[in-house]
């Protein structure tokens, strides 16, 4: 292993038994991968602020007893708990306790309070070709593929240890020939209708996810420019029904200005098309629940952001939710406060919408029993609530959640996805 | 005396136990209830079985980052698997394995197999995990 002499002391614990265990977990990290070379990284993305269990626990305390302190510019992920609202709810208050603890042990350790799972949306944006250490997979992808910047897979524990050295292995995404795209994936005559339609980016990255596992997929044929909030839903999706690190739209995203750049001059492996046939079976997948009974719709995974507030206020403005359907948006408080400021929350309480920050229905145990069914716009949610939280889901675009919510009962405009 | 095979040590460490085995990738986080050590993703071939102290062979950790503290909790909950088998080096389950050690003094013994003779593992049978990577399995007709 070729150590700088910097590297070396932190190893021996010259900067105390924080650095020492971080550098010894990076090196180790280093042998697993097979490279003989640590880099540099200016910026961190800390995962490992979920609130798991006492060993996450331990193991932030641990570092934050013993003096941790991050040597870049870092942001936190999302909490176990949220700080401000979490007594409106059957959170129990020892699991409240040591997820406030591990929000303390991570704050007090020089990183930025953000709280979020979008830190990409936040003023510690990332640039293009930044050499960065992040967890949390949406992040990852979203770093990685729309902005350019270049991240591993960083595992929670390990983007702790990157930010304490500022060293990671010179391995995988961070350097660029392992950027190249693998598979191509056609596009084949999908309606523009649908193409502009928010609830296709989820699909589309479901279904990406799907086919390409840990391999950078290439999609060809998009004829629109996606927003942002698109590419963060797409991203999350195919992080979470794969593990798609980086993707490539071509013409859209920075380093796939045209197909042949998106595969670095290279063939790809695999060549498959996508119909409206994939799709549709693509977003049924994302429906667990047959009837039309719902309990609840939630938004906000990755957490909400000052557009999407925007664009959800009109579509409740002057209305209100059906009494037996409750609706929550999950966002930060940051991005909650700029969102309040601009006007966009008054409407959301008036239709008797509740707000949950800095924590996710994921990751804080918040929802009563009483729910069974939930209704999301979110790819993410509705590939991960049937395992974690025994609930069944329906997946619908914004306007369907809103809709629904309004009539109490599940209903989705499938025009856009008619045979 | 049973069959051998040779693997790749990720990280070193002796570990037996009955062997849980899928062609099919996992994500811990939503797929691995720490407090049992049941596999909880009901999309998952697995579903439902117990790992915790079983040898556990997948190809790949699959998803969310977070399935090395799902991995570490188990650790301390005593719910982990007794050794995992992979077909390549998986850096999620390294990584918790590293950190199971430098917390707890306990790494969970990780090796990697050829794709061949990770085809030829099946649930239930006996197997021990050596340090050097090797894994020797009790057969039926040979115990």
């Amino acid at each position: 292993m070729n150590l700088t002499h910097r590297d070396q002391a932190l190893y021996r614990g010259d900067d105390g038994p924080a650095a020492k265990m971080a550098m010894s977990i990076i090196v180790r990290m280093a042998e697993v991968a097979g490279v003989d070379q640590l880099m540099d990284i200016t910026a961190a993305h800390i995962d490992s602020t979920l609130y798991m269990g006492d060993a996450t626990l331990e193991f932030a305390e641990r570092l934050a007893g013993w003096g941790a302190k991050v040597v870049v510019p870092t942001t936190l992920n999302v909490s176990g708990v949220d700080e401000q609202h979490w007594a409106d709810w059957p959170v129990p208050p020892e699991w409240a306790e040591k997820a406030r603890r591990q929000m303390v042990a991570y704050h007090s350790m020089g990183c930025t309070p953000t709280w979020t799972c979008a830190p990409y949306q936040t003023d510690l944006r990332p640039h293009f070709g930044q050499q960065i250490a992040w967890g949390e997979s949406n992040a990852i992808a979203f770093a990685n593929s729309v902005i350019g910047a270049r991240t591993e897979r960083y595992p929670d524990l390990m983007d702790i240890c990157a930010a304490i050295t500022g060293r990671v292995p010179a391995t995988g995404l961070h350097l660029t020939e392992n950027r190249a795209g693998q598979i191509l994936l056609n596009l084949r005559d999908i309606p523009l209708a649908l193409q502009q339609d928010d609830a296709f980016y989820p699909v589309l990255g479901h279904l990406i996810g799907q086919l390409a596992g840990d391999d950078i997929p290439v999609v060809d044929g998009l004829q629109v420019m996606p927003e942002e909030d698109q590419l963060k839903a797409l991203g999350a999706a195919s992080a979470s029904s794969g593990a798609v690190a980086l993707f490539h739209l071509v013409g859209i995203t920075p380093e796939a200005p045209t197909l042949a750049a998106a595969f670095q001059n290279q063939l790809p492996q695999q060549i498959i098309d996508i119909t409206l046939a994939d799709l549709r079976r693509a977003r049924r997948q994302l429906t667990t629940a047959t009837g039309e009974k719902l309990d609840m719709v939630v938004l906000g995974s990755p957490h909400f952001s000052p557009a999407e507030f925007k664009q959800l206020a009109p579509l409740v403005a002057g209305r209100q939710r059906h009494p037996n359907v409750q609706f929550l948006i999950t966002s930060s408080r940051a991005m909650a406060a700029l969102a309040d400021k601009a006007g966009y929350l008054e409407p959301l309480r008036q239709f008797g919408a509740k707000l949950t920050v800095d924590t996710c229905i994921l990751t804080t145990p918040m929802l009563p029993d009483t729910i069974k069914v939930l209704m999301t716009n979110s790819a993410k949610y509705a590939y991960y609530s049937p395992g974690m939280l025994k609930t069944q889901v329906v997946f619908g675009s914004l306007a369907d959640c809103v809709q629904s919510a309004v009539e109490g009962h599940v209903v989705r405009d499938e025009s856009l996805w008619a045979e | 005396m049973g069959r051998i095979i040779r693997g790749t040590v990720i990280v070193a460490g002796e570990g037996q136990g009955q062997l849980l085995v899928s062609a099919e990738p996992l994500s811990f986080w939503g797929g691995y209830d720490y407090h049992t050590g049941e596999i909880i993703d009901r999309r998952h071939p697995l579903s439902g079985q117990i790992a915790a102290g079983r040898v556990l062979a997948i190809p790949f950790t699959r998803g969310s980052s977070t399935t090395t503290a799902v991995l570490l909790e188990a650790v301390r909950a005593g719910t982990a698997p007794a050794a995992i088998l992979t077909t390549g080096p998986d850096h999620f389950f390294a990584l918790a394995s590293i950190v199971a050690d430098e917390m707890y003094g306990q790494p969970i013994p990780l090796v990697a197999l050829s794709e061949v003779d990770f085809a030829t593992l099946r649930t239930e049978q006996p197997v021990e995990v050596k340090t050097d990577g090797t894994i020797v399995i009790a057969e039926g007709d040979q115990i």
